[in-house]
Order: structure tokens, then C-alpha cells, then sequence
């Protein structure tokens, strides 16, 4: 870090980033398609210590990320068939499990706390990687850093260039037309957050197999899995925004880590928590922008109205809302 | 719609009572099976960890009481459809509260009037805590769960920053907290007594009043509509607004005080962990009560006496004492699968 403070700061900002975007992505997916996994804070701890346990046990990264994947789709399919089959409130059944995941996964992981595990180590791409300054940022990072900028885009474009992430917006924005429409909402709501509840738990995996590499009690990204569902607010469901939610959050958490180093007094705790309330903030003002006092204020500031306009998204407006087809 | 019950919505609360039991052992045996422990052996030390001896169950009712008042406090705000899962964070500033009262009153000689401040002081900072969360809410339209949340997370940095900042102990500021408070600034209690019978009291008070209020009163009937009933709102001209912020304010106002009682009755000083998680586990209370004040003491009971019995499970079984925590949320899911099938019959039912 002292050689090249610039580069190497952007390059821990990027890796910070990259499993917040996976595990926000795949809750955009779930919401996009009206269904709320408020377990994501479970989940994501869940399904790093199984990751990290498999990891362990058979030396293989891939069985070790499929086993996470498989965890987080496992928990997400609870919430998706307890909330839209059962009829429960989906924000009760997602809180339960987040704290039911969280316990399961100290227990189960109990003798594997603090062992010397298996970690990614950065993937240099050849030739890219030699480029000054971008080459150590972007091309010299662990396997999910692409895995999730890769994911950026795919998600965009499922959403908005593809017939079936049409009918995944529709599900979330109006079921009941779907429904007359033959699409059975029911069953692409269960698609969907299997498929989101997956994508956490990958993120999960990117934590203990590379990022944030070993199991303990805690393991260190405790909290993180509720930032997330801010990002995915903050973002406006849209995945662009949301990855961006990622990176700033990202952002702050890195300079939280360099501003310790210089105001030691202050314990570790205190800047961890420095996130939450700018999250609080962000949402207060991305609801600000909704009144029309303010609307009419930014008419006349044409740079300022565009920024907002971009700021803007509203909920998909079946969220959390289950549907029966009666 | 109770056909099938003789003894009517009692002998369906039994029912489930009954099936949420064995759901949950036969999950927590096959899990203790999975990591190669004895079932019979945790549940006993479960059990005997709890209420072996009178040590111990009164070390059950000393969690129960801030747990009941969390859950207690919840029930107004989900009465009025509030999800106050910030009430983590306002039991933190409820002892906050109730200890900044009581450092400033070490040489005072009054130490009655100054435990009755320092309360006060606790249920005031638990309400107001509250109240922002409900003012983002409602004036600032953060969903009261982030705007819970974060408040929490600023809540345990700011204990965090008092025990190592302005009220670290002399010399060396730790994570053991700051310097307790001089005895007679202790909760009272009787001789021989592990657990305050007077906190007892209060807590049993408060049900019964909390009882009254929700199914007595026109505040209650009122916060009832307007958690469940938005076209009854409009009928009779009430603000939700305002009833969903006294709900919050009174849900605060209950945590506040668990939060300055653990201080003046069971830490005597304020710790970085002063909440112990109460508040969220007060939030899986409420569930498994399916959001009714009568089976709240009894589940609190059984709450505790979980978490107090598994502090023995890693010397005696080295396992973890999370233990507690799967099987308080195994509860509540297998509550929401038997409710769950329930509603399926029902709607079989109706078609």
C-alpha cells in the first residue's frame, strides 16, 4: 500500500466491491420480480461457512462456490415457498431465516473457526494486466471481481433487452395481467429468487474462499448482507445503479480502514458502522427527490434535474405483495 | 371455522403448539445427529442448564425480563403495522440513558430518586430512538426497517465510542465496559434474590396494563384499525400517522427501559454488548406469538430459558452455544409452516 497508494486503494475498492455486487444483483433479480429475501444477511453468512467447509474438506473452489450457490438458492427457495405458497408475511419468514442462518452457520462452523483454508488468488489476465494503473486495478484481481463486473451488464441485459426479462418485470409490476396472460406469476417468482437466492449465496462464497478468506466467530461480514437490501433500494432496482450503490459503499468502507489508521483512538467498531447512516441518508434524499417542492426547485437547474432524474426509481409495485390466483 | 376444534381457538393454539414441538425437536435432533452429538444429552444439559437449580432460573428470568419488555413493547408497534426492528438500537440508547444518569448521581444521596431517574432517562431515549426511526418513516419515507436498522448500527457505535471516549474508565478504556456503579446505585433486589422481584413485578404490571390498552381501551381499538383496517381510517377521520408514532414511541419507550434495567440491575455499568440481541429476539417472540400479547411471557420463558441453558453446551459438548439461536428460529418457522397450512386448508376450504 505504500508503493502505489492510488492504485492499490481503487484495486481494494474493486474487490470489496465485486461479492456486494453479486449478492445485490441477485437480490435485484428477487425484487425485480416482486418477491422480497430479507434473509440476505443470514444467507450471505450461511453460505460462506459452507462454502469455506467444502472448500476445506475437498481443496476444490468449484465445489466449494457450488456448495454456497446451492445454500443461498436453498434459503431463498424457503422464503419463496413459505411467502408465495404458504401465504406468509415474506418479510417475517426472510427475518427468521436471517437470524436462523446466522446462528446455524456459527454452529455448524464451530470446529472449522479459525483453520488455514483454501483462498483464489488474483487471476492476471495476460497482456491486460501489464497496463499502468488500470492493469493492477482492473486485471490483476481474484475470480469474482469479474465474475461481478461481468454480471453488471448480463443483468441489464436480461432485464431489458430479453423477452423473459420482460415477463420478469411484468411478474413484479402486474401479476394479475400475467396471469391472463398465461405466465403463472407464482412460478416465475420461485425462478427468480432461487435464481437471486443463488447469486447471494456465490457472493457468500467470494467472501470466504477469496475476499475475506476463513471462517470465524464473526467472520467479519456481519451486517453486510442488510447494506445490501439498502444498495438494491438505493439503486432503484436498476442494475446499473445498484452496482454503483455497491462501488460507493465500497468506497466508503476503504477509506473507513485508511481513516483508522490516522484517528487510532477511535475504535475499529465506530467506522464500521459509518455506512448505515449515510445509507439512511441516501434513502431520505432519494425520497426527497419524489416531492413535487423540490421537482419544481431543480425545473430550472437543467445539470442538477438530469442527475436527479437518474438518481430516481420507484419500487416494482407488486413487491412484497403475494399473489393468488383466484 | 372452528368446527374441528371442540375447544375452539385455545384447542387450535394447543394443536400448534403441539406440532411446532415436534417439528422443531426432530429438526434440532437430526442437525445435533448431523454434527455427531448425543440429542439427548443437549436437551438434557439444555434443560438442567436452565432450570437445574434456582441459581439458574433466575438467571432465566433475568434474561426474561428485558425479552418480555422488547416483545411487549413490539406488539403496539406491529399493532398499528409497524415492523420496529429497531428496537435493538433503542434498548442500547434506553441504557445509554439510564447510565448516564447514574454516572452523573455517583455522590448524590438520594439513590431511589436517582434509579427512578435513571429509568425514566432509559424509557426517554428508548422513545425518542423510536420516534426518529418512525419520523424517517413516515416524514422522510426510509422503510421503517433500513431506518430501524441503521439507527441500531449507530446505536452500537455510539456506546462503542462513550466506553472508549468520554466515559472510559480511568486508566485503561475496554471492551469490558465502563466502571461500575457504587452499590447502592444497583437496581434494588431482596436478600438472597438473583433476581429482582421488584423488575418482576413491573414486567408483569406492564402486561396487564399493555393487555388492557390494546383490547380496552379506544387507543388500542383505534391503533388496531388503523394497522388493519385502512377503510375504518377514513371512516372515523383517525391520523395513522400519528397512532403509528405513539405505537413506536410506546414500543421504544419499553425497550428503553430493558436497556436501563440490564444497566442498573444486571451489569451495574454499561457494556459494549448491553442488548445482548433481546431486541431481534423480542422480534421472534412476536412471530412465534402470531402477533398476540397473551403468549408472549410464556414463549419469552421459554426464550430464556434457551439461551441460558446453552451457555453450557461448548464446555460441556463443545458445541457452539448458537445452538439456542437455531432452534428459537426453528420455532418460528415451524410456526409459520403450521400457519401456513393452515391458511392452505383454509382457502381449500373456501373454493
Amino acid at each position: 500500500m505504500n508503493e502505489l497508494p492510488l492504485t492499490a486503494l481503487l484495486a481494494s475498492v474493486l474487490a470489496t466491491a465485486a461479492p456486494l455486487i453479486i449478492a445485490t444483483l441477485g437480490e435485484t433479480i428477487t425484487e425485480k420480480a416482486g418477491v422480497i429475501n430479507l434473509s440476505l444477511d443470514g444467507s450471505l453468512l450461511l453460505s460462506a461457512m459452507i462454502a469455506f467447509m467444502v472448500g476445506f474438506e475437498t481443496g476444490s473452489f468449484t465445489l466449494g462456490f457450488a456448495a454456497g450457490a446451492v445454500t443461498g438458492a436453498a434459503i431463498a427457495l424457503l422464503v419463496g415457498f413459505f411467502g408465495i405458497y404458504l401465504g406468509q408475511l415474506q418479510v417475517a419468514v426472510g427475518f427468521a431465516l436471517t437470524l436462523m442462518c446466522k446462528d446455524l452457520a456459527y454452529f455448524l462452523g464451530n470446529p472449522y473457526s479459525r483453520l488455514q483454508g483454501p483462498q483464489l488468488i488474483s487471476w492476471k489476465i495476460p497482456g491486460l494486466s501489464e497496463i499502468p494503473f488500470f492493469g493492477p486495478i482492473l486485471f490483476q484481481q481474484p475470480l469474482p471481481v469479474y465474475m461481478g463486473l461481468l454480471l453488471i451488464p448480463a443483468v441489464w441485459w436480461y432485464f431489458y433487452r430479453t423477452s423473459r426479462g420482460l415477463e420478469l418485470r411484468a411478474v413484479g409490476e402486474n401479476p394479475e395481467a400475467c396471469y391472463t396472460r398465461g405466465i403463472d406469476p407464482r412460478r416465475k417468482q420461485i425462478l427468480y429468487i432461487v435464481i437471486g437466492g443463488a447469486l447471494v449465496g456465490l457472493a457468500g462464497a467470494a467472501f470466504s474462499l477469496g475476499i475475506k478468506p476463513g471462517w470465524g466467530r464473526p467472520q467479519g461480514i456481519e451486517g453486510l448482507g442488510w447494506i445490501a437490501l439498502a444498495i438494491v433500494i438505493f439503486g432503484g432496482w436498476h442494475p446499473i445503479r445498484v452496482a454503483l450503490g455497491a462501488f460507493l459503499f465500497a468506497f466508503l468502507q476503504v477509506m473507513g480502514i485508511v481513516l483508522q489508521g490516522i484517528w487510532t483512538g477511535i475504535p475499529a467498531q465506530v467506522f464500521q458502522m459509518a455506512p448505515f447512516p449515510l445509507m439512511i441518508l441516501a434513502l431520505v434524499l432519494i425520497n426527497l427527490l419524489q416531492y413535487k417542492g423540490v421537482q419544481r426547485w431543480l425545473e430550472d437547474k437543467p445539470g442538477l434535474a438530469l442527475l436527479v432524474d437518474k438518481l430516481r426509481g420507484a419500487p416494482p409495485r407488486a413487491l412484497g405483495k403475494t399473489f393468488h390466483p383466484d | 371455522m372452528n368446527r374441528e376444534f371442540p375447544m375452539g381457538r385455545l384447542g387450535r393454539h394447543l394443536t400448534d403448539t403441539f406440532l411446532i414441538l415436534i417439528i422443531v425437536t426432530v429438526f434440532t435432533s437430526l442437525l445435533l445427529l448431523l454434527v455427531g452429538a448425543s440429542p439427548t444429552e443437549a436437551f438434557t444439559h439444555l434443560i438442567s442448564g436452565s432450570f437445574g437449580s434456582w441459581s439458574k432460573v433466575a438467571r432465566v428470568l433475568n434474561v426474561w425480563v428485558p425479552l418480555t419488555l422488547c416483545s411487549v413493547g413490539l406488539v403496539y408497534a406491529f399493532r398499528s403495522g409497524l415492523w420496529n426492528i429497531g428496537v435493538e438500537g433503542q434498548m442500547v440508547l434506553g441504557a445509554i440513558g439510564s447510565a448516564g444518569v447514574l454516572r452523573m448521581g455517583v455522590e448524590s444521596g438520594h439513590p431511589l430518586l436517582l434509579l427512578s431517574l435513571a429509568l425514566l432517562a432509559g424509557a426517554l431515549l428508548g422513545a425518542a430512538w423510536a420516534l426518529f426511526a418512525g419520523w424517517l418513516k413516515i416524514r422522510g419515507g426510509v422503510h421503517e426497517i433500513f431506518a430501524g436498522l441503521g439507527l441500531n448500527f449507530v446505536a452500537i457505535g455510539l456506546v462503542l465510542w462513550l466506553i472508549f471516549g468520554p466515559w472510559k474508565r480511568p486508566g485503561i478504556a475496554s471492551m469490558s465496559g465502563t466502571e461500575p456503579f457504587p452499590r447502592d446505585l444497583w437496581f434494588p433486589t431482596l436478600e438472597g434474590w438473583r433476581v429482582s422481584p421488584f423488575a418482576l413485578a413491573l414486567v408483569i404490571l406492564l402486561i396487564l396494563a399493555t393487555a388492557w390498552i390494546l383490547n380496552r381501551s379506544r387507543f388500542g381499538l383505534n391503533l388496531k384499525a388503523v394497522g388493519h383496517n385502512p377503510r375504518a381510517v377514513v371512516l372515523f377521520g383517525l391520523s395513522s400517522q400519528r397512532y403509528m408514532l405513539i405505537a413506536i414511541l410506546i414500543s421504544g419507550a419499553l425497550a428503553g427501559l430493558a436497556g436501563g434495567l440490564q444497566v442498573s440491575g444486571v451489569y451495574h455499568r454499561l457494556i459494549p454488548a448491553i442488548s445482548s440481541g433481546y431486541g431481534y429476539l423480542g422480534l421472534l417472540v412476536v412471530m412465534l406469538a402470531g402477533f398476540r400479547l397473551a403468549p408472549i411471557p410464556f414463549i419469552a420463558l421459554f426464550f430464556a430459558a434457551l439461551n441460558v441453558g446453552s451457555i453450557q453446551l461448548p464446555m460441556m459438548m463443545q458445541l457452539d452455544s448458537s445452538l439456542s439461536g437455531v432452534i428459537q428460529g426453528a420455532c418460528v418457522l415451524s410456526a409459520l409452516l403450521v400457519f401456513g397450512f393452515r391458511h392452505l386448508r383454509r382457502r381449500g376450504a373456501a373454493d
